[in-house]
């Protein structure tokens, strides 16, 4: 196949990785989206392995085997609770393979058309130290962020004195090493180089807190693509660095919509510490005061006889898998002529939209479920705003009392509503440990257990 | 009035050693800038599509709903497995084993990602149903 047929294949390609984001603008699609990705990528595949002087199938035909078997295993055992850091798996794959194939561009330089070993143009080594950089971070960081999620590391932040100096050396000290493996293309630096970005790229996520992964992911989403990029430049490949740009493009929106979310800036939320500290001093507001506690049979009653319900699912419903039977109590309301909405707050769950795709697994219908802008100007209409396992994220505190950690991030103004019930385990706080004011009002019910058992409790209530 | 031919001569033989010295001039300059420009064009001419398909990116991200982000991470998780690219290369062309077990490590493991995400993000989407459908 000739060199124009292969740039126009990838040509194509590239637009169709264009589509297949452009689907996602709704869910009906969203579908044929994928399609176009898929066909992308097999665009991509096929007419690089038509190139000329190609070879090498078998191996490549196992190696694809052996990664295509694993990975068709792991997105269909997967549960959906898990998302967060499976997407964080796969970060990591894509940061490890940029890592590869910069090593496979410094040892056989002349299969990507860059100049031979030894004499590799200037240009391409600095491409390549790049690609290899933000590959080496975006492995060792969705490592970390992985192992957080999973449950591995603890999700509290780990911070030490002079972090930020360490870091700051870390950096100096790669920035002049790349200046000399430019300079003499030594192997063993390129191997240190890539040893270093590795450590940096670990010390970065480590004093993240576990509130702030879905910020992380997407910071993570977002190098996998400047990887991709990174690595486009060094080979020269156009389509490359388009899906590269897309992807960074993406994960960049995604954070900084996260980082809207919680009110926090990028820097930040990369400084870290969030999430551990504050809990100590929180405590401060809460006192003596009483709250009204109820049981399942009178969350029944209330909801039964109102007329609109809006529900608030946080990440604790994820956690105690309760949305099947939240799904199931919506219904016997419907049937009871009210009316059931949900509302999403854009940090509710682990990573960007998890909480719709928990929803849309218990057959929630997409078109009842609502993002924070739609939906605040309703709880002033609604009767009752069902919270179950979200907390922070209903704080009245965030717009009335500034010295609150939490002060100024958009929260679901559950508050509005004439009653509030409030799934809860027990009294403690959030995430950010900030004592929530709304427990201690006087339309506030505090339902106290485990967000699945209460809510079976109500759907037994409501059903006799 | 010879002196004003002799000035004159001189003066043209002046400018025609000044205009050959410019030739000169003109002639080591771009030989110099040849290897700038070797190098620096084809770098520009990537810079100006990564830079305009970021732009892209920029707009049509900012058109997904944030019902389906989750989706988008698992698609653009897929779309940026298109690095096993590299990797093929690397196994199909390269002469030295090591490179060729390097790009063969890629091609796995961007094979993982590529039919992973795709899947995950095929069933995150099938479960998408509207009212009543």
């Amino acid at each position: 196949m000739g060199a124009a047929v292969t740039t126009l294949a990838y040509l194509v390609a590239s637009v169709c990785f264009i589509l297949a984001l452009r689907g996602l603008s709704h869910p009906e699609t969203s579908r044929a989206g994928v399609v176009y990705g898929m066909v992308g990528m097999g665009l991509a595949v096929l007419a690089t392995l038509a190139r000329p002087g190609m070879g090498g199938y078998a191996w490549i035909l196992l190696a694809v085997v052996i990664g295509g078997t694993i990975g068709t295993i792991i997105a269909r055992r997967i549960q959906m609770t898990a998302l967060p850091q499976l997407v964080a798996a796969f970060h990591s794959l894509v940061g490890m393979a940029a890592v590869f194939v910069a090593a496979a561009a410094l040892y056989s330089p002349q299969s990507f058309g860059i100049g031979t070993v030894g004499a590799i143009r200037t240009a391409s080594l600095i491409e390549m130290s790049l690609g290899l950089v933000i590959g080496a971070i975006t492995f060792s960081g969705s490592v970390i962020a992985f192992a957080k999620l999973q449950g591995i590391m603890s999700g509290a932040p780990i911070t030490f004195p002079q972090q930020h100096m360490l870091n700051l050396v870390l950096a100096i000290v790669i920035l002049v090493l790349t200046v000399i493996f430019v300079a003499t293309e030594s192997h063993a630096l390129f191997w240190l180089l890539a040893i270093l970005a590795f450590a940096i790229g670990f010390l970065i996520i480590i004093p993240i807190g576990g509130a702030d992964m879905p910020v992380v992911i997407s910071m993570l989403n977002s190098y996998s693509g400047w990887a991709a990029a990174g690595i486009g430049f060094t080979v020269g490949n156009l389509m490359l660095i388009i899906a590269g740009a897309l992807v960074g493009a993406a994960g960049a929106i995604l954070s900084y919509i996260m980082c809207k979310g919680m009110n926090r800036s990028i820097i930040n939320v990369l400084l870290g510490g969030f999430g551990g500290e504050t809990a100590g001093a929180a405590a401060t507001a809460g006192g003596e005061r009483s709250v009204r506690a109820g049981a399942a049979e009178d969350a029944a009653f209330i909801m039964k006889n109102a007329s609109k319900v809006i529900v608030v699912p946080g990440y604790g419903m994820a956690v105690a898998q309760a949305q099947h039977t939240l799904r199931e109590m919506a219904d016997l309301l419907k049937k009871e002529g009210v009316e059931v909405k949900y509302a999403i707050h854009p940090v509710a769950g682990r990573m960007p939209g998890h909480m719709n795709v928990l929803l849309a697994e218990a057959s929630v219908p997409y078109d009842e479920v609502f993002e924070l802008e739609e939906i605040n100007n309703d709880f002033a209409t609604a009767d009752v705003a069902y919270v179950i396992g979200a907390n922070d994220v209903t704080n009245p505190a965030a717009k009335t009392d500034p010295a609150s950690p939490i002060y100024g991030m958009p929260i679901l103004e559950v508050d509005k509503a004439k009653t509030v019930l409030f799934v809860k385990r027990s009294m403690g706080s959030g995430y950010a440990g900030v004592d929530n004011e709304l427990f201690f009002r006087p339309n506030t019910m505090m339902l106290f257990g485990d967000a699945k058992k209460m809510t079976e409790e109500i759907v037994q209530a409501l059903s006799h | 009035m010879s002196d004003i031919a002799q000035r004159a001569g001189e003066i043209a033989r002046e400018a025609a050693a000044l205009a050959e010295r410019a030739q000169a001039l003109a002639l080591e300059a771009a030989a110099a800038a040849q290897p700038v420009a070797e190098v620096a064009e084809p770098f520009l001419f990537l810079l100006t599509i990564f830079l305009l398909a970021c732009f892209v990116g920029y707009y049509v991200v900012w058109n997904v709903t944030p019902a389906l982000h989750s989706p988008l991470m698992g698609v653009t998780n897929a779309i940026s497995s298109v690095i096993v690219v590299g990797g093929l290369l690397a196994v199909g062309l390269a002469e030295d084993t090591i490179a060729q077990v390097f790009g063969f490590l890629a091609v796995l493991l961007a094979s993982v990602n590529i039919f992973g995400g795709f899947l995950v993000t095929h069933r995150m989407l099938s479960m998408f149903r509207k009212k009543g459908s």
